[in-house]
């Protein structure tokens, strides 16, 4: 299965998949620059992407955990979320992500 | 002129699980350290990111969560009387003529250390800075990450942007002395502590403090003075006026002034050997997520284990001529009496 990913220059990238991986481990593992810096659990908002309009609701919701952490991410959309908690399965074969400013590897202040 | 000029064995540059358990390996060792830490508390992600969360993969702990790990590892090193520096950061490292290293922080202390250890996780803590355009030329004289003096903001007309308990405890806070409050945040729901959440209620009910669900969209001002403050609601655009920003999205990691030491880097990780865990640079070592070696495993366990080797060099370094007895704390009546457990 595949996951279909913008990055932070605007390229799309097919990404092969595998199930039960977090969508975030997925953009990782392929290389592609993604902060993630507690490494999926829930508790930093740095794999944040902005979901295809299209796939927004064909995910599961967000849990009340995930949004209280989208609740840090400066560049928050409607369609936003967290990438470590989407896990991939066959329904998801050809999700679309883009990967949002606040994932990058060296977004803060100062 | 320097706030404080410190001499020491080693300086150890971060107070996560690592470099509180390099404080260990090194006491053993009799080595004595100072450690700085840009957070206010010891124990780094595991303090910042993840205090309540289990974590299953440290050795002999089945579950510990990363308060409780740091606890246990700030009871470890106690015998070894470690002295922390927090809410500091070190700004600036160079090796000196008399051989051993020069580092000012941001507060302009300095350290003079025979060697360094680099224990810094991810980098350091800085604020998670909104996306609205030349933000950057407004921080530090009307957008605010952090209250240092609540004088600052007295008779000021504040937004304060964010839904944890850093936005609603200065909103409680700030709000009798500022000229007006206005709380903004994405959803009518906050993840801060309930009774917080209350008091705000009150107050907004009370026409104290000004509640906007929306997000900041924009800055209006000139020459690092804000003038209002735009903000994206469900009633579309709205232009509040302020004369001071205060964002709380909390923190992320940045790597920071390290990248500025000359240290051999790798994909903006500190590259060393799997012997010693030394850099670039003799009487530099990196430990913990921050150092990059092949086959490297981000793992706090990895973490521990690259302390008790690079406690070892490190040994070598500042008692060159010493035989260092390799001792079992199980066994050894000297490690015992260091630890303040022999009979």
């Amino acid at each position: 299965m595949k996951v279909l990913v913008t990055d932070h220059d605007g390229n799309e990238h097919e990404l092969e998949a595998l199930e039960g991986w977090r969508v975030m481990e997925v953009i990782r593992d392929w290389g592609l620059e993604i902060k993630a810096e507690c490494g999926g659990a829930c508790a930093c908002a740095t794999c944040h992407v902005f979901v295809d309009e299209n796939w927004v609701e064909k995910l599961e919701g967000a849990t009340s955990e995930e949004e209280d952490m989208l609740d840090t991410v400066p560049d928050v959309q409607l369609n936003s979320r967290l990438s470590c908690q989407i896990l991939m399965s066959d329904d998801l074969d050809g999700l679309k992500v883009t990967l949002a400013p606040s994932s990058r590897t060296e977004d803060a202040a100062a | 002129m320097s706030a404080n000029e410190i001499e020491t064995d080693i300086v150890v540059i971060g107070a996560g699980p690592v470099g509180l358990f390099a404080v260990f390996e090194l006491g053993l060792l009799d080595l004595k350290c100072h450690l700085i830490d840009i957070l206010d508390r010891p124990g780094g992600q595991c303090a910042e990111l993840y205090p309540e969360k289990p974590i299953y993969d440290i050795p002999g702990f089945p579950v510990i969560s990363g308060q409780e790990l740091t606890d246990n590892l700030m009871k470890q090193i106690e015998p070894f009387g470690p002295e922390f520096h927090f809410n500091a950061m070190v700004n600036s490292l160079e090796k000196q003529a008399d051989g051993r290293f020069k580092l000012v922080t941001d507060d302009d202390d300095v350290f003079l250390a025979k060697v360094v250890v680099i224990a810094a996780g991810g980098g350091s803590f800085q604020p998670k800075r909104p996306p609205v355009p030349a933000i950057e030329e407004y921080e530090g004289k009307s957008v605010f990450y952090s209250v240092r003096r609540m004088e600052e903001f007295r008779d000021q007309d504040l937004v304060i942007v964010g839904g944890g308990d850093s936005a609603l405890d200065w909103t409680l806070s700030l709000a009798p002395i500022a000229k007006s409050v206005t709380l903004v945040h994405r959803r009518d729901e906050f993840r801060a502590a309930p009774a917080s959440v209350n008091e705000m209620r009150e107050l907004v009910a009370a026409g104290k403090v000004n509640l906007v669900i929306g997000q900041i969209a924009g800055l209006e001002g000139r020459d690092g003075q804000i003038s209002a403050v735009n903000l994206k609601s469900k009633d579309g655009e709205i232009g509040v006026p302020a004369t001071r920003l205060l964002p709380f999205f909390g923190l992320t990691m940045k790597l920071g002034p390290v990248a500025d030491w000359g240290l051999e880097l790798n994909d903006n990780l500190i590259s060393v050997d799997t012997e010693r865990f030394e850099s670039s640079i003799d009487g530099i070592f990196a430990i913990g997520d921050i150092n990059h070696y092949p086959g490297k495993l981000k793992l706090i366990l990895s973490g521990f284990h690259e302390a008790a080797l690079m406690s070892h060099a490190a040994k070598k370094i500042i008692a060159p001529d010493e035989r260092i007895v390799f001792q079992y704390t199980t066994s050894s009546t000297k490690l015992q009496k260091k630890l303040g457990v022999s009979k």
